[in-house]
């Protein structure tokens, strides 16, 4: 879902610099007062995962793949400034040293999937673990949908982009991204839900950093 | 087991390095994004890059395609590890300087 340049208007591209320059400043302050010791490899360990995972397309239908973009297992993992700021350097990387995603349109990427898709995931995880049972099943159940809808919801902030910009008509461009999303979401379900269930068998404890009851 | 506990994170990078390995056999389709743009006629929109590092996941100087998105991708992977951990490790320093004492000076069990 890496936005190029020369699809959004320089408007778009400009509001959603703003716009993420302000949620990754408001991060930095947040996560000041969360960091435990703990954490310092776990964001080191979880920014290389995600960006290797990225590299991973998986093959989804007719010709189309989508990949990790990890909203929901940085949130689940590290809290959501934490996430957020190391989806942020993912996203810096791949734009100013892979040339994957424009410049200029690193603002709209950024927004995108460090801020909503990192939000949608922490919201929609923690409000699931309140109301299920505090079982390992809840927790993958959690995490599925956490990650499944924080793509989903990426890619019609995508469209509404791109339909702003004048690119393609919202009539187009919504179903368009949403359909094809609702497949590669399954998709980042699934391999959030595996690396949660690794780390439930491996290091329960990292998992236990972040529950919900200690936000 | 206590080592292995010590070194969860060298494991953690080990996996990802892995990962990166295994990236010349990702899916060679385009993405949701790029094949909505395909189908919907924007995607000669899309602007090439003022520069290129490693352009394509695809490490420049190496002729082996595969060689080189590996070694493309053990880079980036290397990298982002060394950039989440020092971001991890400042942020930490700049709130201990801040309240003059360490907040979270030893790990809850």
């Amino acid at each position: 879902m890496h936005i190029p340049d020369g699809f959004i208007s320089t408007g778009t591209a400009a509001a959603t610099w703003l716009a993420s320059a302000g949620s990754v400043g408001y991060a930095v302050r947040r996560v000041n007062r969360e960091l435990s010791e703990k954490q310092i490899p776990l964001m080191g360990v979880t920014a290389a995962f995600v960006f290797a995972a990225q590299m991973m397309n998986f093959t989804v239908a007719g010709g189309t793949s989508g990949h990790l973009l990890g909203g929901a297992l940085v949130a689940i993992l590290l809290g959501p400034w934490a996430g957020m700021l190391v989806l942020t350097s993912v996203l810096a990387v791949q734009a100013l040293i892979f040339q994957d995603g424009g410049l200029l349109a690193l603002g709209a990427n950024v927004f995108n999937m460090a801020v909503v898709g990192v939000l949608v995931g922490w919201g929609v995880y923690t409000t699931l673990r309140r109301l299920l049972a505090d079982r390992t099943w809840a927790m993958m159940v959690s995490g599925f949908v956490a990650a499944w809808l924080s793509v989903f919801v990426a890619s019609l902030v995508a469209a509404a982009e791109l339909a702003i910009s004048g690119t393609s008509p919202w009539l187009v461009a919504l179903p368009a991204m949403g359909l094809v999303h609702v497949l590669i979401g399954i998709g980042e379900g699934l391999i959030t839900v595996g690396v949660l269930a690794l780390l439930q068998v491996a290091r329960p404890d990292l998992l236990a950093l972040r529950q919900p009851s200690n936000v | 087991m206590d080592k292995l506990r010590k070194y969860w994170w060298l494991i953690g990078l080990l996996l990802a390095l892995g990962v990166a390995v295994l990236s010349p056999l990702a899916s060679p389709h385009p993405d949701g994004l790029e094949r909505v743009a395909e189908d919907e006629g924007f995607l000669n929109q899309a602007q090439d890059a003022p520069y290129q590092i490693i352009p394509d996941y695809s490490f420049p100087g190496i002729e082996n395609e595969a060689l080189a998105t590996v070694v493309a991708g053990l880079v980036g992977t290397a990298f982002l590890f060394g950039l989440g951990y020092a971001l991890a490790w400042l942020l930490r320093r700049r709130s201990e300087r801040a309240t003059g004492s360490p907040q979270h000076g030893t790990d809850a069990p």
